[in-house]
């Protein structure tokens, strides 16, 4: 009994002293006052909290930040998921090149995806040369500085953990059931609505949760696509923090995310739970 | 190329990798170019924002320290996720399944959480903006990677092998030396490798943790994009995806790259079958399906 404590001690030790703390710390932190000139104060009450929900600022910035995530999460199923398909219909070694390059760019930092987007983006960007030669725009549609931008770097940056969530259930899929609905006569339309579909689902959902979770508290994309103005929570915090100053408020909006978010996950875990219990029978 | 996908299914395809790969290969060429300005496509190439970023002393310098603490808490962290994961995978004790939780739960914080975290706790310490608080700080959040490849080598070893090794009278220790050391091997270098790629590229936590004296490279480029966009910006980048490359390359040697993102060992033509034990791991999650996003 005592073998497994000590092998883990060290780690439980670390974690605890130099996570469990700070995170605590935040928790009181969100609690104090801040003054402009006195810094931060040690008495305790909801005053962050009251201000942030009650400030039609930060409920903007809020519901953007959701919309941003949600809209991130639909267009991340809607590529991600048939991508996923696809690269399970493909023989060897396609489909190991394929899945290397759907997947290899989350080892590649987001600064350096984001900047390539920022790149492409510009209103002399290549994408808006090429809608612009092939007369689909009359003038440079706006990427930079927007949502429209935000979400389409962001789908690339996240459409990866789609597509491992899908493949992963793709795999558990039995090949025979494909070809007994089609023995059966089912069209290859009718296979994939009937027999695939209900069976990735619940990889598409666990994927969804994923993306919705990175989405909605992501920073670098955000703040380098959606440049000073456009805020989501998790940049409103840092200039809390680092131009502002005002750490109490910061971490009273780095909490209401953190607890937003982990709401979101465990609720929808249960639900994809029940469906796979269902599945199971 | 495939008998099963049909051309429409082909077309989606091809537009999904020109997706992919846009962002990435635009800022690869664009670090080449020997125009002042940021331009594509651009015409000849040169090697003037490399040979730029070379002289560039704030950049070299962070490209320093981040291989510095890439290396320092990939190895920490591969250290302690060891015998974390023996215990964990090996023994039922109380608590086993929190201590589980408690390693893996970086990957649920939002970073910018953590990095909020982090900088008031490091401040309240005296500590803030030292390398001492970015490694700690990198400990943390690289540990779920180091030991969830440990875990998963760790599930594909037959328990009859310690039992025979203990029958013809190997210590504990030895076994774990002769015999278990040498399987779980490629998994911990695989974790070391994740850790160290993963250490490397964080920028979100390691924002509010840096300092302008300690800073990374993404960190040094996220700021530095923030005010403008040339193409030494892309010449880092472009090191960065060469990193990511090379890191790519080792891994798919190691463990095979397979394993590693879909999880399953059935994906794998190389790995598969690998023997069942009754002691598996508790989710037998591929590894980076919750990870790196931003």
């Amino acid at each position: 009994m005592l073998r497994p404590l000590l092998l883990t001690a060290p780690a439980a030790a670390l974690f605890v002293l130099f996570l469990l703390v700070p995170l605590g710390g935040t928790a009181v932190l969100s609690l104090h006052g801040f003054g402009m000139y006195s810094g931060i104060d040690s008495s305790y009450s909801a005053a962050n909290y009251r201000d942030l929900l009650g400030d039609d600022y930060f409920y903007g910035v809020f519901a953007r930040t959701l919309r941003i995530g949600l809209l991130t999460t639909v267009i991340t199923m809607l590529i991600g998921a048939p991508e996923a398909y696809i690269l399970s219909r493909m023989r060897p070694p396609w489909r190991g090149i394929f899945l290397l390059v759907a997947l290899g760019p989350l080892l590649i930092s987001v600064v350096s995806r984001t900047l390539g987007w920022a790149v492409l983006f510009g209103s002399t960007g290549l994408i808006n040369q090429m809608l612009l030669g092939a007369g689909l725009v009359d003038q440079p549609i706006a990427f930079m500085y927007t949502e429209t931008g935000v979400v389409i770097a962001l789908s690339h940056v996240l459409v990866p953990f789609m597509v491992i969530s899908v493949s992963a259930s793709l795999q558990r899929l039995d090949p025979q059931l494909a070809r007994a609905s089609a023995s059966l006569g089912a069209g290859a339309f009718t296979t994939l609505r009937r027999v695939i579909l209900p069976h990735i689902l619940p990889g598409i959902l666990s994927g969804s949760i994923i993306v919705f979770a990175l989405a909605s508290s992501a920073f670098a994309t955000p703040e380098i696509i959606g440049g000073r103005r456009l805020k989501v929570v998790a940049t409103l915090t840092y200039d809390e923090f680092l131009n502002t100053l005002n750490w109490p408020l910061g971490a009273a909006a780095a909490v209401i995310l953190f607890l937003t978010i982990a709401a979101v996950i465990v609720v929808c875990n249960r639900l994809v739970e029940r469906r796979y219990d269902r599945m199971r029978g | 190329m495939n008998g099963r996908n049909g051309i429409p299914a082909l077309i989606f395809h091809a537009l999904f990798v020109g997706f992919i790969l846009a962002p990435i290969v635009v800022v690869s060429f664009i670090a080449f170019t020997p125009a002042g300005y940021l331009s594509f496509p651009t015409h000849g190439g040169s090697l003037r924002w490399f040979i730029a970023l070379w002289r560039n002393s704030d950049f070299v310098g962070a490209f320093q320290t981040s291989l510095w603490l890439a290396a320092i808490s990939a190895t920490v962290a591969a250290a302690l996720s060891v015998p974390a994961a023996l215990a964990i995978a090996r023994h039922a004790f109380p608590g086993r399944a929190a201590v589980l939780t408690l390693f893996q739960s970086p990957l649920m914080i939002p970073p910018v959480v953590l990095g909020v975290a982090f900088l008031r706790y490091f401040t309240q310490i005296g500590l803030s903006g030292t390398f001492f608080a970015l490694v700690i700080s990198h400990i943390i959040i690289v540990m779920p990677f180091a030991l969830r490849t440990v875990l998963t080598s760790l599930a594909g070893i037959d328990r009859r092998l310690d039992h025979a090794a203990s029958s013809l009278g190997a210590s504990r220790f030895t076994i774990f030396r002769r015999v278990l050391l040498p399987l779980i091997l490629p998994g911990i270098a695989t974790g070391w490798v994740l850790a160290f790629i993963t250490s490397f590229d964080e920028v979100t936590m390691t924002v509010f943790v840096a300092s302008p004296r300690v800073t990374t490279l993404p960190v040094r480029l996220f700021l530095y994009i923030e005010d403008n966009i040339d193409p030494l910006v892309a010449a880092v980048s472009t090191t960065l995806i060469a990193f990511a490359v090379l890191a790519l390359v080792v891994i798919d040697r190691l463990f095979g790259i397979d394993r590693l993102l879909v999880g399953d060992s059935r994906a794998a033509g190389r790995h598969a079958k690998r023997p069942h034990t009754s002691h598996r791991t508790p989710q037998q999650n591929p590894v980076l399906a919750r990870s790196r996003g931003d």
